[in-house]
This record gives C-alpha cells, sequence and structure tokens, in this order.
C-alpha cells in the first residue's frame, strides 16, 4: 500500500478548475519531486494534500496509509505524521526559535535540528520568529522544525527557494536526510537541478500530471519547456514520460 | 505591613521578586491608595514623596552622569476592594544619565476602583531610560485606570517605553500619552493589552518628532475577546529634517470584540518620513495553518500567536 494515495483529484476555486483528474501515488521512503512552472497548482496540491482552509476537493480521493484524509482536519493530518513547510513560511511575533522548533514535539531538544540546518542555537534560539530573520532563515527554521516532528510524510513547498546558492546542497542534504530517517517528502520545485535528488519526479502543468517517472526524465523534459505555454487543455506529455 | 504584605505577595505571584523591596541597592517606591508603604534611596536617586488625601505626589531624580545599575522599582496599587488612586509624578533623569523602571500597578482584589496617574518625565540631553510598566488589575473588570503622560526627551536622549496589561481583567483603561523627541533623540511607545469580557481600552499616544534626525515608533498589540472595546489612536507627527517615525498597531479580535485603530501621520518637513501600519481581524489565516500543520489544534494556536503578540 503507497503511503500516500491520490486518485483522480480534482479542486476548483470560484468555479475555476485548479487542479484535474489528478493521479499520484508516494511510497514509504520516496523522495517524490513535483516540477512544475508557476501557476502549475503545485502549492494548491500541497494545501489540498495538507486539508488547509479553502482547498477541500471537489472530487476524487486521498488517502494516507490507507486512511481516508477527506474528513480530518489539518492538525489531525499533521498528528498523524504530515506536515507541509510552506513556500514562504510565516512571520511569528513573540514566538522563540526554541519554541518554534519545538511545536510538534515538545520534549525534544531544539538545538541539534539547529545544527543541522546550518543555524547556531546560540545565535538564533532566543530570537523570535518574526520580521527581523530573513526569509532564508525563517525557511531554514521551518526545516527544522519539520524535523523535529520526525513526520512520515513531509511537504516541502520550494524549500531551497530564498536559500543562498552556497547553502543549497545543505538543505539538500537535510532533505535526503528526511528519508534516511524513514520519512517521505513531496518535494515541490520548478528547478529540475532540485529534482535531481528524488526517487521518482512528476510533472504538473495546468493542474494535471502529465508525466511521472525517473528524476532525470522528468527534468529534461521540464528543462525543454514542453509545457512551459501550456493552458491545461493543450498540453501533452512527451513521448519521454512513462 | 499590611499593604506592602499584599503588595509584595502579588507581585511574586505575577513572578516578580519580592526581594528587590529588601535590597538595599535597589531604589523604589511602593504605595496602596494614599498610602506610602515604602521609599528607599540610593546614591544617584532622589524621591520625595508626600501623601495625599486621595493619593501620592512624588518627584524622582536621577543624577547627572549617574548610571543606575539595578531597575528601580515603583509600586502601585489598592489592596482593598474599593478605593481611588491619584498619582502625580514627575521623573527626572538628567543629563547623561541612565536608568531603567520596573512599574508594577497592581489591584487585585478591586471590585470597584479607580487609579489615575498624571506623570511627567523630562529626559535630559543625552540620558537613556527604560521604563517597563505591568498592570494586574484583578479579575472582576471593575477598574478604571486613566494613565496620562507628558514625555520630553531631550537632544541625544533615549527613551523606551513598555506598557503591558495581559493577565486578568482590565475594566477600563485610558491611556494618553504625548512623548516629544528632540533633536537625534530616540523614543519608542510599546503597549500591549488583552481585552476580556466588556472591557474597554482605549489608547491615545502621540509622539511629536520635533528635532532633526529625531527617531519614533508607535507599536500598539491589543487581542480582544467576548465583548471587548478597543480603540487605538497612534499620532505621529514629524516636523524637522531626517526625523523618521513609524506607527504599527496589530489587533486581533475574537467573538464579539469591537477593535478600532486610529493612526494619524502629520509631517511638515520635506526631508521628515513617516510610515504607519494596521492590522486589525481574526488570528492571521496562514499563521493559524503553520501552527496545525505542526499539530496544534485550532485553539492552541490561537492561544500561541496570541500570546507571542503580546510577549
Amino acid at each position: 500500500m503507497p503511503l500516500i494515495d491520490i486518485q483522480h483529484l480534482a479542486f476548483d476555486i470560484n468555479g475555476k478548475r485548479i487542479l484535474q483528474d489528478l493521479t499520484l501515488t508516494i511510497e514509504g521512503q520516496e523522495i517524490h519531486a513535483l516540477l512544475g512552472s508557476n501557476g502549475s497548482g503545485k502549492s494548491t496540491l500541497a494545501y489540498v494534500l495538507m486539508g488547509c482552509t479553502g482547498f477541500a476537493p471537489t472530487s476524487g480521493q486521498m488517502t494516507f496509509k490507507g486512511m481516508d484524509l477527506g474528513p480530518l482536519p489539518m492538525f489531525e493530518r499533521a498528528r498523524l505524521g504530515m506536515t507541509l513547510a510552506w513556500q514562504e513560511p510565516a512571520r511569528f511575533e513573540g514566538v522563540t526559535v526554541f519554541q518554534y522548533v519545538r511545536l510538534g514535539k515538545a520534549d525534544i531538544d531544539p538545538a541539534p535540528y539547529l545544527n543541522r540546518v546550518g543555524l547556531s542555537p546560540d545565535m538564533y534560539g532566543n530570537r523570535f520568529v518574526d520580521k527581523s530573520l530573513s526569509g532564508g532563515e525563517r525557511k531554514r527554521i521551518e526545516l527544522a522544525a519539520v524535523l523535529a516532528m520526525k513526520p512520515l510524510f513531509a511537504i516541502l513547498d520550494e524549500p531551497t527557494a530564498g536559500i543562498d546558492m552556497l547553502s543549497v546542497q545543505e538543505m539538500m542534504n537535510v532533505i535526503r536526510s528526511f528519508k534516511e530517517e524513514g520519512a517521505s517528502v513531496l518535494l515541490i520545485t520548478h528547478q529540475e537541478t532540485i529534482a535531481l535528488m528524488a526517487d521518482q519526479a512528476s510533472q504538473l502543468c495546468g493542474g494535471r500530471i502529465i508525466a511521472s517517472g525517473n528524476p532525470k526524465d522528468m527534468a529534461e523534459q521540464y528543462k525543454q519547456g514542453s509545457c512551459v505555454r501550456c493552458d491545461g487543455k493543450t498540453c501533452l506529455p512527451s513521448p519521454i514520460a512513462k | 505591613m499590611r499593604e506592602l504584605k499584599i503588595l509584595t505577595d502579588t507581585f511574586q505571584s505575577l513572578g516578580g521578586d519580592p526581594e528587590v523591596f529588601q535590597n538595599r541597592h535597589i531604589a523604589h517606591m511602593a504605595a496602596s491608595g494614599h498610602r506610602l508603604v515604602s521609599q528607599r534611596e540610593i546614591p544617584g536617586v532622589t524621591i520625595d514623596a508626600q501623601e495625599t488625601g486621595d493619593g501620592i505626589t512624588n518627584t524622582l531624580i536621577i543624577e547627572k552622569g549617574k548610571h543606575i545599575e539595578l531597575p528601580i522599582h515603583l509600586c502601585l496599587g489598592i489592596t482593598e476592594k474599593t478605593g481611588i488612586q491619584r498619582i502625580q509624578t514627575r521623573l527626572v533623569i538628567e543629563e547623561g544619565a541612565s536608568a531603567s523602571f520596573l512599574a508594577h500597578c497592581l489591584f487585585p482584589f478591586v471590585e470597584s476602583g479607580e487609579h489615575r496617574m498624571d506623570a511627567t518625565l523630562e529626559i535630559k540631553e543625552g540620558a537613556h531610560v527604560r521604563y517597563n510598566e505591568s498592570h494586574y488589575q484583578g479579575t472582576c473588570g471593575g477598574m478604571v485606570v486613566v494613565p496620562k503622560a507628558m514625555v520630553s526627551v531631550g537632544p541625544g536622549a533615549q527613551y523606551f517605553s513598555d506598557f503591558s496589561l495581559v493577565k486578568g481583567r482590565v475594566g477600563q483603561l485610558h491611556i494618553d500619552y504625548v512623548v516629544q523627541v528632540a533633536t537625534s533623540a530616540v523614543a519608542e511607545l510599546t503597549s500591549k493589552v488583552f481585552g476580556r469580557g466588556n472591557d474597554i481600552i482605549h489608547i491615545k499616544e502621540k509622539m511629536i518628532l520635533a528635532g532633526e534626525y529625531a527617531r519614533g515608533l508607535i507599536k500598539t498589540r491589543v487581542a480582544l475577546e467576548h465583548n471587548a472595546q478597543g480603540e487605538m489612536t497612534g499620532i505621529m507627527e514629524a516636523h524637522a529634517k531626517g526625523a523618521r517615525g513609524h506607527v504599527d498597531c496589530r489587533e486581533i479580535i475574537k467573538d464579539c470584540a469591537i477593535g478600532r485603530a486610529i493612526p494619524i501621520v502629520q509631517v511638515t518637513h520635506p526631508e521628515a518620513k513617516v510610515t504607519h501600519e494596521a492590522a486589525i481581524g481574526t488570528v492571521d489565516k496562514k499563521e493559524l495553518e503553520t501552527l496545525m500543520a505542526h499539530g496544534l489544534d485550532p485553539q492552541q494556536a490561537t492561544e500561541l500567536i496570541v500570546s507571542g503578540m503580546l510577549q
């Protein structure tokens, strides 16, 4: 049984179809890259999967470990072992970095998790997760908090966006460590070089998965821009896609 | 003395260290109603306090160039179920001096009471003051608190004020502060209040950046629930070259509470600049959902966001 099983998922907003007939499976301990250009529906899929307010599916089914996700509110999905790291992490006045990293598991020592994302616990632990931190710093903190949850399934929305070039490799190592610790990752990205680290990859276009397969093929197809101008109706899967 | 014990016990229950009133290196003044219950001067700090019919009048002076290491404690309150306390206070921080104040205004058992404060703060050239004022007004909602302050921040001086009333009930709170900021001086006013029940909160803070390169910030954080009502008015004026000011108001509203924010900015010099931001409404959806994605239920997430904002 796959860890995540999405079958014929559709999602409409204001009468407009954003996700259509979307089918995707993710196995245990799999890093699955989801490639797609801006507006292709990658983040929407993340919100629908996580159960964000206003993102209930129009039709289709989603299961986690065989369990129907439909009736479960977001926090219950998180308590089952799912989580989401937003592309643009929120700011929290008055909440320290240590507090934030402990959100999911109150009894852990947050310091090692900060070290793993390249932040000094001494320098950052007592700072607030507010606008005094840069977007890149907040992304690292978010990643540390997700690691500390020890999830079974983490949706990472553009985890390397806003991270300085020298640290991207470091972040990729952190993403790999999820798998080493038994978790699966849905790695949302529009950078084909990042997708290459995955075990499997899918390309999303116009709200549909147009191809799935090995990351190298998917990255190559994505790089060729075969679907960049697609309107969701006229796009056709590339010949190399499975 | 019974009143002092009630005040120090309340102070301790709110996380304070009652030993500060015994420490001979810490200046303090404590008053219950119109009774002056304890007072200590230390080198560099003079306190002249008198009882009046319904309160206390006092002048506290930090001598020129003195750096007062430990915070000066001002403990004011009413220890009975009813009472009136009117405080007239004048704080003078002389040239180049520095000090921090911890003011505790405690009304733990009041069912019907009134506390009025008329304060003038004179922060002379190059002086540095941090003034933290925390209130506890019991659980009845029967207090009416009216603090008024006129503050002058001299050239190159720094003034940081932090007002906090986040535990228990507010009752009625009517803050009215005016701060005049001179050349190259810095002033920051921060207010954090949590209103519940039928509490009424009015905060009016005005900052006048009169001198060149003066800097000012008015920051207000208010949470309102049940039927509480709040109105925050932040007025920032900049009248000189290089003056910079900002008004930042955030209110979180729950239940049937009503919040209003009125930022007023006025600039009369082409090289001055004032900005403002105000956000009123329910808890931010993204903040809430971020916390829920970490397993907090909606109530836990809301509590964390509100307590963080009022931190």
